[in-house]
């Protein structure tokens, strides 16, 4: 079973710690427009969303690019090859939910590669709002928090 | 170049002149960034003698070489300027997002000269900088403000902008960034409207470049993780925000409360950080790099006091609440946003309305001239008379002189509670020893944030210190006004001091500057930039006569508490403090503490 970033927008400070980190091991400084992952501030509805790469299975990226440059590697990662990319950016169109930009100055595109398997976001976010974690055991805290809702109405209304 | 970006904007807004000159490097060493180096180009470039309001002061933003990087809360950035409150070096700092862009855009600073013939602001998007009009936007607050300039901009632009109250040269207007993050003290955002500067609005690109960049992630993580281990940082300030001290000052009797009449508000609780979690927060908020989350996300929905923002801070729940008798958090909280949004200072507001209040109830004011009642306790005065103060419209007018003028216009100076002009925060020095001597010493006036001794004479951090005594207090004061200096001239935020100390602070410094010194050598950076403050206060003209308290504090014991009886016991600290600090009887610092310091100028 391979391990998704599962973001819980309720915990997140807005920080952005997670796009210093994704960029400082992207290019070895400290950049947040050029992270893989942007953090969203919705003022009045006063929440936070981190937004990355969902890795697809039917990545609309990867069927897109006319060189072959993306596809999904054994761990089941969406990855480029630096390669084989030419830089016409059908990805960036492509992608429904805008995680993959261009830097300019290097002439690449940036998308998320969970960091080899070994996802940096999650691991300094201070408030947990970005998981790296198994897809089933993310399903059971939700399922649990679901649970729970039903604990707090049901249970009061048995007694 | 590492750390810092290398490059200053110089803005002569009489001119319309826009340059980019280097960074003074040698002084970036000498003085590091922000609060420090900001200090040093005004003291080379401004006549400390210089009126506030004039053309010849010059407004410097500045940013420190860990702004934008990942070190421990790292959105910090510095408004230096001479204060229109105190007439001292003033310099506030503040966090949220825009310091950082500054940097991404390429900048470590920009120093603002001169006065623009009409309203203006300053655009930077990476190279491109540009003095644009800003007649659309006189008179608008500060949400307004900043919601139009990005709307005009760029959708992920950062502005910091002055509300009315500091186009309108309230003493103590403060300068806004990210809507909610006050660059706070001693009146900056006047200075702005002074010279018709309505806003500076940055977007940035580039990256912030460490020089050991394996050294200063591990330093950085090690920071963070212990921020996260500690009592106070990790469950204290996330959980309550900065208002959980609202309890904890009351218990130890140093509330102070109804304009420092006592030390014990016996309705503290209804106005502290848990019923504010309980009541009105809507979530926990980070600055940029923050791993602590102490900002309060706040929502008031019903009632006469209905309103959406931040806060309100420890400082701006006591300011409108114990010391103004007033236990009504609804509207705390709301003159506190109606702060945020026509850009006051919640702790000068606050406490000018407590002074007016001790006024009243003396018969030094009236009801006519007020044209209201003012006594303590009545909560939908502080929300009136806040607006008034902000567009300087009646009795507002004399408000926003702050309470010393006020009082001292009515011949009742004693009423005022505040340290060279301005007023003191929320820690009753007659209670907590060490505070007495931080605000009679403090460079920029009455003021809490340039050496903390209530971390450990109350909070016990890092050692207990017992908060009724004198006994090494001065000792304990020197390192903490040093090392704030470090941390304030950094770029990070001072509250990393309650969770970690020189050892990880410096350790991020020397790794992302590429240094390699002590701890020591770093401290004593802090010493250099406090002396170097000093010196601009003593050319501005002020002496040890300033270095004082409120007649009140020094001479009515506190009536209650576990410190009653207690006043300052100010002279005695103070005389062993200008000693340790190497300076003569009469607070100066010798020829050989300077030349020691390599301090020039």
């Amino acid at each position: 079973m391979s391990k998704v970033l599962i973001i819980s927008p309720e915990k997140c400070l807005g920080c952005r710690s997670c796009e210093l980190i994704c960029s400082f091991h992207r290019e070895g400084a400290f950049n947040p427009k050029q992270a893989a992952l942007s953090v969203l501030t919705f003022e009045e509805a006063a929440i936070s969303v981190p937004v990355m790469c969902m890795q697809c299975e039917e990545a609309a990226c990867s069927k897109v690019c006319p060189s072959g440059a993306l596809s999904r590697n054994a761990s089941g990662t969406v990855v480029v090859d630096e390669n084989k990319c030419i830089g016409c950016k059908f990805c960036i169109s492509a992608c429904p939910f805008g995680n993959i930009s261009y830097h300019p100055a290097e002439r690449k595109i940036i998308k998320c590669d969970l960091c080899g398997g070994d996802s940096n976001c999650a691991k300094v976010c201070p408030t947990g709002a970005i998981e790296f974690k198994e897809a089933n055991v993310a399903n059971l805290r939700k399922k649990k928090a679901v649970a729970d809702k039903f604990k707090e109405v049901f249970g009061e209304a048995s007694v | 170049m590492f750390g810092w970006k290398g490059t200053l904007l110089r803005v002569n807004l009489t001119e319309k002149t826009i340059q980019k000159e280097p960074l003074n490097m040698k002084d970036a060493e000498l003085y590091l960034g922000a609060r420090g180096l900001g200090t040093k180009y005004m003291i080379d470039e401004v006549d400390p003698k210089v009126e506030p309001f004039s053309p010849e002061n010059k407004v410097i933003f500045m940013t420190g070489p860990l702004t934008g990087t990942f070190a421990a809360c790292s959105g910090r950035y510095v408004v230096v300027t001479k204060a229109p409150l105190t007439g001292t070096i003033g310099a506030s700092n503040s966090g949220g997002h825009f310091g950082p862009e500054l940097k991404f855009a390429g900048y470590d600073g920009i120093i603002f000269e001169g006065k623009a013939d009409g309203p203006v602001y300053l655009y930077i998007n990476d190279d491109q900088v540009e003095i644009r009009s800003a007649a659309h936007l006189w008179g608008k607050d500060v949400h307004e403000t900043t919601d139009l300039l990005v709307a005009e901009t760029e959708e992920d632009a950062r502005v910091a902008c002055i509300g009315p109250a500091g186009e309108r040269l309230v003493k103590f207007a403060t300068i806004m960034n990210d809507k909610h993050r006050a660059a706070g003290r001693s009146g900056l955002g006047a200075v702005m409207g002074s010279k018709n500067l309505k806003a500076v609005v940055v977007r940035g690109t580039g990256a912030v470049a460490v020089a050991q960049p394996d050294a200063f992630l591990a330093t950085s993580m090690d920071a963070r993780t212990k921020l996260k281990a500690h009592p106070v940082t990790g469950v204290g300030l996330p959980t309550y925000g900065t208002e959980v001290l609202v309890n904890v000052l009351n218990q130890s009797g140093a509330l102070p409360t109804k304009n420092f009449a006592s030390g014990k508000f016996d309705r503290a609780d209804e106005t502290g950080g848990e019923t504010l979690r309980e009541k009105y927060l809507v979530r926990n908020k980070g600055c940029f790099g923050c791993s602590i989350g102490c900002a309060r996300v706040t929502r008031i929905s019903d009632g006469p006091y209905q309103g959406f923002g931040e806060g309100p801070e420890y400082e701006a729940g006591w300011s409108y609440g114990a010391n103004c008798g007033i236990h009504d958090l609804a509207a705390i909280t709301k003159a506190n946003f109606i702060c945020n949004e026509l850009g006051l200072d919640p702790i000068t507001m606050g406490a000018t309305i407590a002074c007016a209040m001790e006024m009243m109830k003396k018969g030094s004011l009236s009801r006519e001239q007020v044209g209201r009642d003012l006594v303590f306790g009545d909560a939908e005065a502080i929300v009136e008379l806040t607006r008034q103060t902000g567009l300087r419209v009646g009795f507002g007018d004399q408000l926003a002189e702050g309470s010393y003028r006020l009082a001292e216009s009515y011949g009742c100076p004693e009423l005022s509670m505040t340290v060279k002009k301005q007023e003191l925060p929320a820690y009753d020095p007659r209670g907590v020893q060490g505070m007495g001597l931080e605000y009679a010493t403090s460079n920029r006036g009455g003021c809490h944030v340039r050496g903390y001794l209530t971390a450990p004479e109350i909070l016990g951090v890092p050692e207990k210190l017992d908060p009724l005594t004198t006994e090494g207090k001065a000792f304990w004061l020197k390192i903490f006004q040093d090392l704030t200096a470090v941390i304030d001239s950094a770029g990070i935020c001072l509250f990393t001091s309650l969770g970690i100390g020189l050892p990880e602070i410096a350790a991020q410094i020397r790794t992302a500057v590429g240094w390699d010194c002590s701890d020591e050598a770093i401290l004593e950076l802090g010493e250099r930039i406090w002396n170097l403050e000093k010196l601009f206060n003593l050319k501005a003209g002020f002496s040890k006569a300033d270095d004082t308290l409120p007649k009140r504090l020094l001479e009515e014991p506190l009536p209650d508490g576990p410190a009653k009886g207690k006043v300052v016991e100010l002279e005695p600290m103070l005389e062993e403090y200008y000693a340790l600090r190497g300076w003569d009887a009469d607070g100066i610092p010798t020829a050989e503490k300077t030349k020691a310091l390599t301090i020039e100028g």
